[in-house]
């Protein structure tokens, strides 16, 4: 468990990655990223959503293979690197979304992978004797899925470390905990990385206080790229955040070089009434906790609202209670009847793929029909949407499996929309489409609101955001407000600065 | 939703190859046991299509409650609830019937069939609402309750006929002989079959016809489908349409074992005749739809018929014919595999 000598009077870094490449298709992940890991320090890699912090952590455990550049372990260039071999080099790496059996014990999730004969009693004597020496102390014998959140994690760090790691990667660690339980972890891995000389930690974060609070170096990646690198102390929170957001011109040509016709947006002040309207609304999520706290605001005929959110902030209860999908906790919501959802997953929650078009458009209204279905006239229904909306399908009789994302996309958007709902709700309009079915959407969208539409929107992609929305909401930590539609304050106020 | 020619021949080329494997394997294992494989064979067939007598009491007969648990195994699986305990549900509605017919016996009246049918309807429904609710309630994997029930439903069984609903000579483990009021009525004259059959044909019939046209059947499926895609974009109530699909699987199993005891044993036994197991296979040879588990079901109902006649005349035993059963069972379970796999 302290084999570490080896790497103890050398001054190379503890991880290094040199010119990283990776594109998927046509979208460029990382291009070019350098990045050195120093031995006895914590570095923070900070980014937006997709900026391709977690890609670039995903090469160096070897879970991703790389186009371009290799890496240095310890000052050893390595070569076909597998997590085996990343996790044999002293690498750990605590995924965002954990990787544990929650049936399983903290004691037999720990041995899950090693080799050799396993008795649980040895296996829980060392587990809570790492716990005491390292500070992370955890029952070895209880259940992973009855233990907290912030015990799950301690779990994950401690399979790393009892696998000799002595550089982690931790992929937003703090996203999943509670203030007190951040700063603690937070202390923990300061600690950590100043426990042993070969000790580093790379803390992949969005959040720009923990990165100045607790790091030695800093490195931005912006669209795949290395924007910024050097010591923390040589950065502010706003030096910081210019570099996460990039320079502002550039949501503006972004959308001139996407969108064939940018139209301008609606001056969205007291001609509409009000269709969506929230009054200090509270919602939980499925376990019962509040994710949005005491939201007020509304949505009118003809404006597209946007909303702007880091992962996890609440956006998707809080959409999916204006959708009608969620109950509130407290507050007051006002809506119709008839709203309109695209769900952000279009394969898990809006499509039976293996189902006709047909039997795909008369699912919008499966909940609340009677009788016999009429099939002849839904399946001339749906061909004369397919027409109308320009979605690419041989026929209503074809299973949606056989379209590809962008049409899909426009199909399900297509059937929201059908019967002209007064308002719509749309989670991630594009995700996962290319630039041409983006357009498309985003036309459709802005037809719909010119229609009359209220329409909100949420998108993990601030361009998005700004290139869509009449008006931006910012939701952070379940707190929600309005900020103005400018993209240094909506990506300030998406971190909780002001 | 049309059926083109594409549509009609794919199943039958798939069910000629099965059978054409299944053959070569019953052949295969006949002459390993050093049986001539013609003798047997001639009197499987025989057994099973050599007569008028043999197919319509032989075969049709044990077709009718393979064609009624197979359709409530195809309702339940369209819906995506794995119900492998069909075998469970013809037991409870079976020993309802029979006891509905113990305690109304006295009474001659025109409603007292249709009544007794109903009371294995209802037991058959509540059997599979047990694991309905167990697994809304607790999460419970139906696949694990469902097969649990099955046996508990046999033990049931075995303790009604050795207690109240035993003969009064209490010397059999078995019920009364039903009253001849109480039987169904033949539904060809001097044949053992009876008018069971007419409700398996109506029924999936039905069955066919609701899946595909109406409102609720569209819903079961899309609940099948994508219960996630169900629930969020059609607005489903998922839970009540799984407990409704889990309830009408359980009733048709149950009118399986009250159609069972009211025409074919007319008395109660301490013993699970098997149908529901069969039912799953043959659900799944006919693809989950109801108009093919009847074709299914003769299929499985010759099977069994012709594997007594060669039990009986050329001295081979049943249990090779369990074993064909089970080689089938398994190449549509592979089957489904593979095409899941190619598409």
């Amino acid at each position: 468990m302290t084999n570490v000598s080896d790497a103890l009077h050398t001054s190379s870094p503890a991880l290094a990655l040199h010119g990283i490449s990776k594109s998927y298709g046509n979208v460029i992940a990382l291009h070019n990223v350098t990045m050195h890991v120093q031995p006895g320090t914590v570095h923070a890699l900070l980014g937006e959503n997709g900026a391709g912090k977690t890609t670039l952590m995903r090469v160096a455990f070897g879970l991703v293979a790389s186009d371009a550049g290799f890496m240095e372990i310890a000052g050893a260039r390595v070569s076909e690197h597998t997590p085996a071999r990343a996790i044999a080099r002293g690498l750990g790496m605590v995924h965002q979304h954990f990787s544990l059996v929650t049936a399983m014990t903290v004691t037999e999730n720990i041995a899950l992978g090693q080799h050799g004969v396993f008795t649980p009693a040895h296996v829980a004597e060392q587990i809570r004797t790492l716990g005491e020496r390292t500070g992370l102390p955890i029952n070895p014998n209880a259940r992973v899925s009855d233990l907290p959140v912030s015990a799950q994690q301690r779990c994950e760090i401690v399979k790393a470390l009892a696998r000799n790691a002595r550089v982690l990667i931790l992929d937003e660690p703090t996203a999943v905990l509670a203030p007190d339980e951040a700063q603690a972890l937070l202390r923990w891995v300061r600690a950590f990385a100043a426990e042993h000389p070969s000790h580093a930690v790379v803390l992949i974060t969005h959040k720009l206080r923990d990165a100045l609070a607790v790091a030695d170096d800093v490195t931005v990646l912006r669209r795949g790229q290395c924007v910024a690198s050097g010591v923390a102390s040589s950065f502010t929170e706003a030096s910081l955040a210019n570099a996460m957001l990039g320079p502002t011109e550039r949501s503006a040509s972004v959308e001139a070089e996407v969108l064939p016709s940018v139209r301008p947006h609606t001056d969205s002040v007291g001609a509409h009434h009000v269709v969506l309207q929230a009054d200090d609304v509270t919602v939980h999520d499925d376990r019962g906790v509040a994710r949005v706290h005491s939201a007020s605001f509304n949505v009118r005929a003809g404006e597209i609202v946007g909303l702007a959110a880091v992962e996890g902030s609440g956006q998707t209860e809080l959409l999916r209670a204006m959708a009608g999908l969620r109950d509130v906790a407290s507050g007051r919501l006002h809506r119709p009847t008839d709203v309109g959802f695209v769900p952000e997953d279009r394969h898990h929650d809006a499509l039976l793929l293996d189902a006709s078009l047909t039997e795909n458009y008369a699912l919008r209204d499966a909940g609340s029909r009677h009788g016999r279905v009429p099939w002849r006239e839904l399946a001339e229904r749906t061909a004369a949407v397919l027409s109308q909306r320009d979605v690419r399908a041989s026929g209503p009789e074809v299973n949606a499996r056989t379209l590809s994302g962008g049409n899909q996309q426009k199909f399900v958007l297509a059937r929201a929309l059908d019967d002209a709902p007064p308002a719509l709700v749309i989670e991630n309009p594009t995700r996962g489409l290319d630039f041409r079915a983006t357009a498309h959407v985003h036309d459709a969208l802005r037809d719909a609101r010119d229609a009359g539409l209220a329409i909100l929107f949420y998108s993990s992609d601030l361009d998005e955001v700004l290139a869509l929305a009449d008006r931006v909401l910012v939701l952070h930590h379940g707190v929600l407000r309005q900020v103005p539609r400018e993209r240094e304050v909506v990506g300030r106020a998406m971190l909780g600065l002001t | 939703m049309n059926a083109s020619a594409h549509h009609v021949t794919g199943p039958l080329l798939r069910v000629a190859a099965l059978l054409a494997i299944t053959l070569a394997v019953l052949i295969t294992l006949l002459v390993a046991s050093g049986f001539d494989a013609s003798v047997a064979l001639q009197a499987m067939v025989r057994g099973a299509f050599g007569s008028w007598y043999a197919i319509t009491s032989a075969t049709l007969v044990r077709a009718v409650p393979l064609a009624l648990t197979g359709l409530a195994v195809a309702i339940a699986f369209r819906a995506g609830l794995l119900n492998i305990g069909a075998e469970g549900q013809l037991l409870a509605g079976a020993a309802a019937a029979t006891a509905a017919a113990s305690v109304l016996g006295a009474t001659p009246s025109a409603l007292l069939l249709p009544l007794v049918l109903l009371a294995g309807v209802a037991s058959g429904a509540g059997w599979a609402g047990i694991a309905s609710w167990l697994r809304q309630r607790f999460g419970v994997l139906e696949v694990i309750s469902t097969i649990m029930l099955n046996f508990v439903a046999l033990y049931v069984v075995g303790w009604l006929v050795r207690g109240p609903l035993q003969e009064p000579s209490k010397f059999y483990p078995q019920s009364l002989p039903l009253a001849k009021s109480l039987q169904l009525p033949a539904l060809l004259e001097g044949t053992r079959l009876h008018v069971g059959a007419l409700f398996a044909v109506v029924l999936a019939a039905v069955a066919w016809w609701w899946l595909r046209d109406t409102a609720g059947g569209f819903r079961l499926r899309a609940v099948g489908m994508n219960a996630s895609a169900a629930a969020v974009s059609g607005r489903i109530n998922v839970a009540r349409v799984s407990m409704y699909a889990f309830l009408a699987s359980g009733a048709l199993a149950g009118l399986a074992g009250a159609v069972e005891v009211t025409g074919v044993t007319y008395a109660l036994y301490d013993q699970s005749p098997g149908y529901g197991y069969t039912a799953i296979a043959v659900a799944l040879l006919a693809r989950l739809n109801p108009l093919g588990v009847l074709a299914s079901a003769v299929l499985f109902g010759a099977l069994q018929a012709g594997g007594n006649a060669m039990q009986r005349d050329a001295g081979v035993p049943v249990a090779l014919v369990n074993v064909v059963e089970a080689v089938l069972i398994l190449l549509v379970i592979a089957g489904e595999r593979w095409r899941g796999s190619v598409r």
